[in-house]
Order: structure tokens, then sequence, then C-alpha cells
């Protein structure tokens, strides 16, 4: 018997929502969304985690500009603040440096990390989860019973198509759906009926962004670009139902 | 003190095999602890120890027992099997970091004969809750050992 699994959901007994952010593909933004809602949540006085499970990718850190911080050994693992926000990443444990992992070793890592780390109370835990549905999804899903899945899209044809498949499964697992985000958009490219049609809730668009990238490493400047305040608009437009 | 998440981990997975299986009282539960990730038994020992004594009725009796796993590794890429003994001198960090994550090792480690970071962890990872035996109560009050 593996005993970290029965563990997972005690580690998160302080947590009163679960918020996965999901996509269908790499590139498109969940990153950055994950990371700056937390910001943003931390900012509006909420008490916010933010666990980087892209293993194959992570850039939590990078987005944060999380550097010589290290989390606190204390009856599991503590993750530092920064900005108000708690950051937990495989980075602490990397070096930053590459780690060849296939799925069953990515699997066992994702438990490992929910396993000891200790979040204590939060209002919101940010979840950025690897592109499409693989193992860590599955386990997310299995694991944790307060989790609700925010899904990242773009107008892009080829990401709606692995959007919708995505979309499909979560509904098949019966998982709550969050809502839809439309990342990086541009004119009037909208795909809020697209998805309206697949009776799955549209939370909002984000506009594309061109100062984002100068913001990337510095929390505060995060918090002052144009994708900031539309994910503010979006905690804001959601506070009667969700957030 | 990592270990005593883990301890937690243990104690609860105790009692849930105990709920789902009718146990009245635990007699003992074997905990196998592979090689790579280097938990400190007596220090998880010792948190089990402090976790249960809050559970008198179930866990009074309760013998913890522990066996040591080789760990031992097979590379995916020229299918060489090698032990943690041959796989190189990790530094104290490198060591700390696959403690608390062993998949880490695929970082820190490699294949001593091609270099492949990629190979499998065929045993040795880390805790694994070997067995719980328990004693069910009968419907005439009897006691009956349970694995």
């Amino acid at each position: 018997m593996d005993p970290r699994i029965n563990v997972i959901n005690k580690r998160l007994a302080g947590v009163k929502k679960i918020i996965a952010v999901s996509g269908g593909k790499g590139g498109i933004g969940k990153s950055t969304f994950s990371a700056v809602l937390a910001l943003t949540l931390s900012k509006a006085g909420y008490k916010v985690g933010l666990m980087d499970l892209d293993f194959w990718g992570p850039s939590g850190h990078v987005l944060l500009g999380a550097q010589g911080i290290s989390p606190v050994e204390d009856k599991g693992i503590v993750p530092p603040q920064i900005n108000g926000v708690k950051f937990m990443s495989i980075i602490y444990y990397t070096e930053d440096k590459t780690l060849a992992l296939r799925r069953a070793g990515f699997d066992q890592a994702a438990i490992e990390l929910l396993a000891v780390t200790q979040w204590g109370a939060l209002d919101y835990l940010i979840m950025d989860m690897p592109p499409g549905v693989g193992d860590v999804t599955l386990d997310v899903i299995r694991f944790m019973e307060k989790v609700k899945f925010c899904i990242i899209t773009t107008h892009s044809k080829v990401v709606m198509e692995t959007v919708k498949k995505t979309l499909n499964i979560l509904k098949q697992l019966k998982i709550p759906i969050f809502g839809v985000v439309q990342n990086m958009k541009e004119k009037n490219l909208s795909v809020e009926m697209q998805i309206k049609r697949l009776h799955v809730p549209f939370w909002g668009k984000i506009d594309f962004d061109a100062e984002l990238e100068g913001a990337i490493g510095d929390p505060k400047k995060l918090l002052e670009t144009k994708f900031s305040k539309n994910v503010n608009k979006l905690i804001h437009k959601d506070s009667r139902n969700h957030i | 003190m990592h270990e005593w998440a883990l301890a937690e981990a243990v104690v609860l997975t105790a009692e849930k095999v105990a709920k789902e299986q009718g146990l009245g009282a635990i007699q003992g539960i074997t905990i196998k602890l592979g090689q790579l990730q280097q938990i400190e038994k007596n220090i998880l020992k010792f948190a089990i120890r402090e976790i249960i004594q809050h559970q008198r009725s179930l866990f009074k009796k309760a013998k913890i027992r522990f066996q040591n796993e080789k760990a031992v590794f097979k590379c995916r890429n020229c299918g060489r099997k090698w032990n943690f003994a041959n796989a190189g001198k990790l530094n104290f960090k490198e060591s700390e970091a696959i403690h608390f994550v062993p998949e880490v090792a695929h970082v820190f480690m490699s294949c001593p004969q091609c270099k492949s970071p990629d190979f499998e962890i065929i045993k040795g990872r880390g805790i694994w809750v070997d067995s719980i035996v328990g004693e069910k109560e009968g419907p005439d009050g009897s006691e009956n050992k349970c694995h």
C-alpha cells in the first residue's frame, strides 16, 4: 500500500478552494495565468498558494522571480512565500536542472509533493497543471475532493480542438469546471459562443498584452500589467458565484 | 522532520485499513523503506509512536516493523542494472533533494555505463506499507487475526 495517497486530503484540509489551471496545449499561458491569478488574489487579501505541477516545464519560479528561497521542514515541507503567495515547485529539488522523467516518475513525484507539503490555512490553492489530461491531472482529480478546473484556451483552432477534448474528459469524469478563459485575445476573435455551445461556463477573456514579457520575474510589475487588470476583472466578475 | 508527514500517512493508512476490514485493534504495521529516499527509520518510528498515542484503543498493541529494501536501477537506454552503492557519489544537497523527492535522482544520477538519465527505479524507491495485521471482532465477540 502506498501510504502517501491517504494523507493528501489531510494536507489540503485547511484549503477552502482548489483551482487546477489546465489546457490542451503548451504555450497558451497556463503558468502565467496561474501565477498572476495567485498574485492578484493575494493582493485582494486572500491567503493563496501556488503549486507548479508542470514538472516537464516548470516556469512558476521564473514568473515570480523566485530566487534564493527554499521550503522549510516542519512536519513536512512548508513552502516559502513570494509576494504573499505560498509557492511550491519541484525546482527547489532539481537545482533548476533538466528532469528527464517518464510518466510513472512524474506521477510519483506529484504524489510525493502533495503528500508532504504543509499548506496550512488557504483561501485558494492554484495548481498549475501540465498540458493535456495525463497522469498528474487524473491524480489531481482522484485525490483532491475540492478541485475545480479552469481551462485556458486561445482563439486558435488547434488549441480549441484540444480544449474541447480536455473539456469532454472532465465532463465525462464529472469534474467541476470552474470556467474557460480565453487568453491572448486579439481584435474581435472570441471563442465565447463555441465554449457556451459545449455547455461549459465561459469565465472571460484576457487581451493580448505585449508589455507582459517585460514584467516576468517581478511580482509587483506583473500586478501592474494589463494582463493582471484583466484577471482582476475576472475575479470580481465571478465574486458572486465562485471567487 | 519531513518524516513526520510520512508517519501521518502511515497512521492514516492503518486507520483506513482498520475501518475497511472492521479491525478492532491493530497488532502490527510492517513498513518497507526504500534505500533511495534515505528515510531516517528512528525519526519515522518516533513520529508514528507520537501520532498513535492519541489513538490508544486502536494501536495499543501495535508493533512497528521495518524492512529495508535496496535500491536497484535499470537503464532504459542500454539495459544495464545497478544498485545505489554503484550510483556514484552524491553531495549533501543532492542527497537531501532525493530524500524529499526521489524522482529527482534522474537529475543527479545516470547510468554508469551509457550515462543516460533515462532509467527505471526497479525497487527501493521510498516508503511502502507492506502489511497491517489486526484483530477482527467476530459476531460472538471472538477475535480473528487479519492481514
